[in-house]
């Protein structure tokens, strides 16, 4: 096992290297946001539903006296909510959090495997150390500094936050329809992403990313100023699969 | 053949293994997640395996930047780890660690309980003697409000009941105690010295609550008052003590390639027993809550729960509540 630079390098018995993509602070963040609204609604659920059963009326205020049903049914589950939310989920997920599949992202351990229990639960023990002062400012420091982009609770766990790939798709569907074409496999590639994100750009600017991919594949790419966009997909759409 | 027509000829030859590639993702996923135990699955997944690397070499030359090659990577990734991890499984994951990795950690931190234990003691009969000497250096460890309910002979917990309720009371205790614990730990990350602190300054505080009762007779009441819960919670103070100078030797003497990799080891190793240590906190925070403050319960019986809570702990953080024994040599 080795370490390249922004990546986990893992060696392996078939000779072909494990390679993991370290996530940076912005991925963390993203995760991290998520998760901290996801863990607020679900507590602040708790304690509205709780609250309303507990008033038996349509109130959220506490008791005069000190309650222990109030206490008990209301405030202590939404605080374990709210504090236990990472202890929970990360085990319950697989070293994963709702948070941290938007972002794409998941945690391993230096071997590129799934941490064990508990590598998870002290990765979340020292929160404590990297919440510190406030909004993470030690956390948010060592992941700066750090080659693998580490808090502390990812030092003392033996683990890291890599990029999960799970939303790659192969371009197309194994075919040799794009080798009548003239096209080669990456060719075929960006057709089929062109494609895949056409309606997602602005028109100007697919009809532009046409014109340079039929050209770079040797057809004619027309008159400059022909921008109709749907005689632009048609005619990508022939490239990629010819009839 | 000319070079390039070579290459194209290969690429699209590899992309016409696009559904070997996708069946071997979908069975890995499965293996993964402990959703078959079919023999033959977990075989083919070898194969999987040796495909995926086979196919990611030459991606890695021909589609050095395609989506092909993102693909590939994450399914290596996935058989990789599957294949050398096994499913997850949560039960035996944690069954695991208090079976066996808990006890592992105790054993190795004995001599480090051990110190945290002496220090702890030494921190106390240091407040003691500290207090009884100079009373009125109490105002540097106790509230003042500890300090005039004291002073009229009555101790703070006395009618506690009254003001708070039991779970209220456990919750805010075991909170509070948990954080002091897991504080203790975490700040052995400053060379040893912040647990070092932590443990004198908790002993200190003790030591000189207990000298300032005794002075005003209520010595016996205080103890009553802290055998039900305080077995526990001072072993565990000296616990999670021992834990965070194992993880400062760690840092100060690294006895590993280096002192990152020194600390990651220390802290993964003996930070596995402050979960216990956190488990136990909740228990000794419903006793502080319901048994200690309530006068129903007699001495004998605080004490009965103390030494019985403590039993259970030295019986847990060894393993035998989960079944462990003594392996005893093949004959």
């Amino acid at each position: 096992m080795s370490g390249a630079a922004r990546g986990l390098v893992v060696d392996s018995v078939t000779g072909i290297d494990v390679s993991l993509s370290v996530a940076g602070p912005g991925a963390r963040a993203y995760a991290f946001l998520v998760d901290w609204h996801i863990r607020l609604i679900l507590a602040l659920a708790w304690f509205v539903i709780g609250a309303l059963l507990c008033n038996g009326r349509f109130s959220l205020a506490p008791p005069l006296m000190n309650d222990a049903r109030w206490f008990g049914g209301v405030v202590a589950p939404a605080l374990a909510i709210y504090l236990l939310y990472h202890h929970a989920v990360e085990l319950a997920m697989r070293g994963s959090t709702p948070g941290k599949r938007m972002a794409g992202v998941r945690i391993v351990a230096r071997d590129g495997g799934v941490p064990g229990a508990g590598a998870l639960l002290i990765r979340n023990v020292f929160r404590l150390v990297d919440s510190l002062p406030l909004f993470y400012g030690v956390g948010l420091i060592a992941v700066v500094l750090t080659r693998d982009n580490l808090r502390i609770g990812d030092m003392a766990a033996g683990t890291l936050l890599v990029f999960e790939h799970t939303d790659a798709r192969l371009p197309t569907p194994a075919s040799t329809a794009h080798r009548a074409s003239g096209l080669d496999a990456v060719g075929a590639e960006i057709v089929a992403e062109l494609l895949e994100r056409w309606a997602t750009l602005e028109p100007g600017a697919r009809v532009r990313l046409a014109r340079q991919v039929v050209r770079r594949y040797g057809a004619d790419p027309g008159e400059p100023g022909n921008d109709d966009d749907a005689a632009w997909r048609t005619r990508l759409e022939r490239l990629a699969r010819p009839q | 053949m000319n070079g390039s027509t070579r290459q194209r000829a290969l690429s699209v030859s590899l992309l016409q293994r696009a559904d070997l590639w996708r069946q071997a993702e979908s069975r890995t996923r499965r293996l993964a997640r402990g959703r078959s135990d079919d023999a033959a699955d977990a075989t083919s997944l070898a194969d999987d395996y040796r495909l995926l690397a086979h196919d990611l070499a030459r991606v890695r030359t021909l589609m050095p930047d395609s989506r092909t090659r993102e693909y590939l990577e994450g399914a290596y990734a996935r058989a990789h780890a599957t294949l050398h991890h096994g499913a997850w499984r949560i039960g035996s994951e944690l069954l695991t660690l208090w079976r066996d990795e808990i006890p592992a950690v105790v054993r190795w931190l004995r001599p480090y309980i051990l110190w945290s234990t002496v220090i702890f003691a030494l921190a106390v009969i240091g407040g003691y003697s500290l207090v009884q000497r100079y009373p009125e250096l109490i105002a540097l460890f106790a509230s003042p409000d500890l300090i005039a309910s004291v002073e009229h002979g009555q101790l703070w917990t006395e009618g506690l009941l009254n003001i708070v309720p039991s779970s209220v009371l456990s919750v805010q205790i075991l909170a509070n105690n948990i954080v002091v614990s897991l504080f203790a730990y975490c700040a052995g990350f400053l060379f040893g010295l912040g647990t070092l602190y932590i443990l004198g300054l908790n002993g200190l505080m003790l030591g000189a609550v207990f000298a300032f009762v005794s002075l005003h007779g209520l010595r016996e009441q205080l103890s009553g008052f802290m055998v039900a819960h305080g077995c526990v919670e001072l072993s565990v103070m000296c616990l999670s003590g021992a834990a965070g100078a194992a993880v400062g030797e760690a840092l100060v003497r690294p006895a590993q390639a280096g002192r990152i990799e020194s600390f990651r080891v220390a802290a993964l190793r003996s930070g596995k027993l402050l979960i216990a240590c956190a488990l136990l906190l909740v228990g000794a925070g419903i006793l502080e809550g319901y048994v200690s403050p309530d006068p129903r319960f007699a001495l004998w019986a605080r004490i009965a729960i103390g030494v019985s809570y403590w039993l259970f702990m030295v019986a847990l953080l060894s393993g035998w509540l989960f079944g462990r024994r003594a392996r005893r040599p093949a004959s």
